[in-house]
C-alpha cells in the first residue's frame, strides 16, 4: 500500500495500522514468558531441591546447572535450544523414516529457552527462601505429629513462596525482557512484531520506540501486580526493618 | 582568682523536632579540669544537647563557644539555623573528642588505622608522629597488643576503649561522652568507666551524658539533671546526691538504683 | 567428530575474541562513567535530578537491551537529523552504536549498584568522621567510598558477567563478535552443536576468570569481615 501515513496513525487500528499487530505482539510476550516462568520454576525448583537435598552427587549437579546457564549468553541458549530441539527432532523422525527437516514450533522452542535460563536464578531464589523459613515452625509442626507432605504442602511451601515473591517479581522482569531474544528463532512476539513492522514501513525509530514503550509499560503493571501481591502475603510477617 | 576562657560554654540552646521542644534553653559552662555529667531520663534530652554542642544535631537557637571562639549560626530562609562557617565547624570539631554509645569504629581500618585517621588527615600532621602517639595511647588504654586488630574483633569494652583512644589522639581540648556505657554488657562497663576515671584525674574537661550514678557522683566536678528539656538541678555531686535539692532529681536516683 | 574442524572452528572463534572483550570492556566504562553521575544525581537531594534519574533507571532497566540496541543501531540512523548532525560519522559504526547502547543500559544497573552501595555505609561511621572535623570531598575519599565500595563489589562482578553475555546481541547488528562467528559456521557447515558449545565454551571460560577475579579481589579487601587468623 502506498499511502503514507503520519507516524501516529501508524500505530492506529485502522487500515494500515499497526496497532494491533503491536498489542498482539505484546499478549504474546506475555504470554511466552509466564510459559517460560512456569518452566523454570520447575526446573528452579528441582535444582533447589538438589542443592538442599544433602546428596553429594545431587547437590554437584545442581550447582553445575546453575553456574553453567549463568555463565553462558542467553542468546547463545536461545540458538541452542531452537536449532538444536529441531535439529533433535529431525534426526528422530529421520529413524522414524520420515525424511526432512523438523522443526519445533518457536513458542516451544522459545519458552523453553526462557525457562532453562530463568530455572538457573529461581534456584537460587527457592534455596535462599527455603533457608529464610525459620526453624522454630518447622519444629513446631513435627511436634503437633504433621507427616512430611502435610507440612511441606501447609507450611514450607507458603512460607518460601512469600519469602521468594520479591525474586520472583525480579525474573519476571528478566523473563519479559529475555524473551525478545526468541524473535530470532521468528516467533511473533512484541520484538519481531517491532521488527517487521519498523522493516515494511522504513520506519524503525518510531516502531522501535513504541514496541520499547509497549515493554515498559508492561513492566510497570508487572511491578504494580507484584508489589500488591507482596503486600497481600506478607500481611502479619515482622519484616528485617521492623 | 583571674578569670580565665571557659573551656566550653554553651548558652540558652534550644532545639525541636517537629512539633517537639526536645531543649528549651539549656546553658553551660565547663572550665579547665571540669568534669560534668548530663543526667535525665530518655526523652530528656541529654543526648540532643551533647550533639548540639558539636552540631552534629543543629541548634535552633543558643551560642555555643569552645576555647573562646563562637561557633557563627546563621538563619535559613525558612527560619532555621545553620552553622555560617562549614571550615569553622569542621576545625572546631577536630579540637572536640566524642565518644559515642555504638563506638562507631571505622570497620574497615585496623585499631591503629582508626587512631590516626582523622589527625593524619584532617589535623594533617605527619603520620610517623601520629602512629607513635597513637601507640602511646593504646598503652593508655590497656589495648596495646590489639593495634592491628579490626573492629570486628574486638569486645565492646575493647571497641569502645579504643574509641576513647581515637577520640584522645586528635588532642582534644574538651571531651564529649554519649552513654559511653549504655551499649555495653555490666561485665564490661567497669573496664570503661576505668579510662574515663583515669582521664578524669588527669584533669581532663569532660562532659558526659551517661546513667552510671557512682561514676556521677564520685568522679564528677559538676552534675547537671534535665528533664523534660530544662535543667532541673544543678551543682556539685554532693549537693545533688544528697538529695535536698530536687525532689524530683531523688525520684529519678532511686529508680535508677532498682 | 572431526577434530579437524574443530580445530579450525576454536580457532576462529579465539580470533574474533578481541572484538568482543573490546566492545564490553569500552561499555562498561562507559556505564560506570554515566552511572556514577547517575547516582550522583539520584543522591543530591534535588527533586528534579532526582526524578530524571529515577526515569533513567526504570527505562534502561524496564526494557530490553536488544531493542535499545535497534533504537540506537537502525532508529537514530533513519532520521534525518541525525544524519545531518556532528554525531552521525560516530553513528554510523556499528562497533559505536553497540558500544554507546550497551554502555548507556549498563549505566543503569550500575547505578543501582553504586546507590545501594552507598546506602550500606553504616551512619554511625559517618557520624564518626564528621565528630572528628571531616567533611566533603575528604570523609567521601577516605571513609564512604572505602565502605561502600566493598559493598559493591560481588554485584558488580554479576552485573560485568552480564555484560559480556550482553555482547552477544552485536551479532544482530552485523559485528563479527564470537556469537556471530558461530552462527556463521553454523549456517555455512549445518553443524548446529559444535560451533554453539565451543562458543559457549569461550563465554563461560571468560566469566568464570571474571569471577574468580573479583572472589580474590573480595578477598583481600576484606580482612575485617572474616575471623582472625591465628
Amino acid at each position: 500500500m502506498g499511502e503514507r501515513l503520519g507516524n501516529l496513525a501508524i500505530f492506529g487500528f485502522g487500515e494500515g495500522g499497526w496497532g494491533l499487530a503491536l498489542l498482539e505482539g505484546a499478549a504474546m510476550t506475555v504470554l511466552v514468558s509466564a510459559v517460560g516462568l512456569i518452566v523454570g520454576g520447575i526446573i528452579g525448583g528441582l535444582v533447589a531441591w538438589s542443592r538442599l537435598s544433602g546428596h553429594r552427587l545431587a547437590g554437584a549437579v545442581g550447582r553445575s546447572y546453575a553456574a553453567l546457564f549463568r555463565g553462558l549468553p542467553e542468546l547463545l541458549i536461545v540458538y541452542f535450544v531452537y536449532f538444536g530441539t529441531s535439529t533433535l527432532l529431525t534426526d528422530i523422525a529421520r529413524l522414524l523414516g520420515h525424511e526432512g527437516f523438523v522443526g519445533v514450533p518457536s513458542f516451544a522452542a522459545g519458552a523453553l529457552a526462557v525457562g532453562v535460563i530463568s530455572g538457573a536464578y529461581q534456584a537460587e531464589v527457592y534455596r535462599a527462601s527455603y533457608l529464610a523459613v525459620s526453624r522454630g515452625e518447622l519444629e513446631a509442626a513435627v511436634s503437633v505429629g504433621m507427616h512430611r507432605w502435610l507440612m511441606f504442602r501447609r507450611i514450607i511451601f507458603p512460607q518460601v513462596m512469600r519469602f521468594a515473591l520479591p525474586g520472583l517479581g525480579n525474573l519476571w522482569q528478566v523473563a519479559l525482557k529475555d524473551s525478545s531474544l526468541i524473535s530470532v528463532t521468528g516467533l511473533a512476539e512484541l520484538m519481531r512484531v517491532s521488527q517487521v513492522g519498523a522493516g515494511s514501513t522504513h520506519r524503525p525509530f518510531a516502531f522501535y520506540l513504541g514496541g520499547a514503550a509497549l515493554y515498559l509499560a508492561m513492566t510497570l503493571v508487572t511491578t504494580r501486580v507484584f508489589d500488591v501481591a507482596e503486600a497481600r502475603a506478607t500481611r502479619g510477617m515482622r519484616r528485617a526493618a521492623g | 582568682m583571674p578569670t580565665e576562657t571557659p573551656a566550653l560554654t554553651a548558652q540558652n540552646v534550644c532545639k525541636r523536632f517537629g512539633q517537639l521542644e526536645v531543649l528549651r534553653g539549656i546553658s553551660l559552662t565547663a572550665r579547665d579540669g571540669d568534669v560534668i555529667s548530663i543526667l535525665g531520663s530518655s526523652g530528656s534530652g541529654k543526648s540532643t544537647f551533647l550533639r548540639c554542642i558539636n552540631l552534629l544535631e543543629t541548634p535552633d537557637s543558643g551560642v555555643v563557644t569552645v576555647a573562646g571562639e563562637t561557633i557563627k549560626m546563621r538563619q535559613r530562609r525558612d527560619g532555621s539555623a545553620e552553622p555560617a562557617d562549614r571550615r569553622q565547624v569542621d576545625r572546631i570539631r577536630s579540637e572536640l573528642g566524642m565518644v559515642f554509645q555504638s563506638f562507631n569504629l571505622w570497620s574497615h581500618l585496623t585499631v591503629l588505622e582508626n587512631l590516626i585517621e582523622a589527625p593524619v588527615h584532617v589535623q594533617k600532621r605527619p603520620r610517623k608522629e601520629c602512629l607513635e602517639e597513637a601507640k602511646a595511647l593504646l598503652a593508655r588504654v590497656g589495648m596495646s597488643e590489639r593495634g592491628n586488630y579490626y573492629p570486628a574483633h574486638l569486645s565492646g569494652g575493647q571497641q569502645q576503649r579504643a574509641a576513647i583512644a581515637r577520640a584522645l589522639a586528635m588532642r582534644p581540648k574538651v571531651m564529649l561522652f554519649d552513654e559511653p556505657t549504655s551499649a555495653l554488657d555490666p561485665e564490661l562497663v567497669g573496664e570503661v568507666l576505668r579510662v574515663m576515671r583515669s582521664l578524669a584525674e588527669e584533669g581532663r574537661t569532660m562532659l558526659v551524658v551517661t546513667h552510671e550514678m557512682n561514676f556521677a557522683r564520685d568522679v564528677s566536678s559538676h552534675v547537671m539533671f534535665l528533664h523534660k528539656g530544662v535543667v532541673e538541678a544543678e551543682g556539685p555531686p554532693y549537693e545533688l546526691f544528697s538529695g535536698e535539692t530536687s525532689e524530683r532529681f531523688r525520684q529519678f536516683i532511686s529508680k535508677e538504683r532498682d | 567428530m572431526d577434530l579437524d574442524f574443530a580445530w579450525r572452528t576454536f580457532i576462529r572463534l579465539i580470533e574474533a575474541l578481541p572484538l568482543t572483550l573490546s566492545i564490553w570492556l569500552l561499555s562498561v566504562v562507559l556505564g560506570g562513567l554515566v552511572g556514577a553521575g547517575v547516582t550522583w544525581m539520584r543522591v543530591s537531594g534535588v527533586k528534579p535530578l532526582e526524578w530524571i534519574a529515577r526515569g533513567y533507571v526504570l527505562i534502561f532497566r524496564g526494557t530490553p537491551l536488544l531493542i535499545q540496541l535497534f533504537i540506537v543501531y537502525y532508529g537514530l540512523a533513519s532520521l534525518p537529523v541525525v544524519r545531518a548532525s556532528i554525531f552521525w560519522p560516530f553513528l554510523r559504526e556499528s562497533f559505536n552504536c553497540a558500544v554507546l547502547s550497551l554502555g548507556l543500559c549498563t549505566a543503569a544497573y550500575q547505578a543501582e549498584i553504586f546507590r545501594g552501595a552507598l546506602l550500606a555505609v553504616p551512619a554511625r561511621e559517618v557520624e564518626a568522621a564528621r565528630a572528628c572535623g571531616m567533611s566533603g570531598l575528604l570523609m567521601f575519599r577516605r571513609i564512604i567510598f572505602p565502605i561502600a565500595m566493598r559493598h559493591a563489589l560481588p554485584p558488580y562482578s554479576t552485573e560485568l558477567i552480564s555484560m559480556v553475555k550482553a555482547t552477544a546481541l552485536v551479532s544482530l547488528i552485523t559485528l563479527w563478535d564470537v556469537m556471530s562467528v558461530a552462527m556463521k559456521i553454523r549456517n555455512d557447515t549445518l553443524v548446529t552443536y559444535l560451533p554453539l558449545i565451543i562458543a559457549g565454551a569461550i563465554y563461560f571460560v571468560v566469566n568464570y576468570i571474571i569471577g574468580a577475579a573479583f572472589l580474590a579481589i573480595e578477598r583481600h579487601v576484606t580482612p575485617h569481615l572474616r575471623a582472625r587468623p591465628g
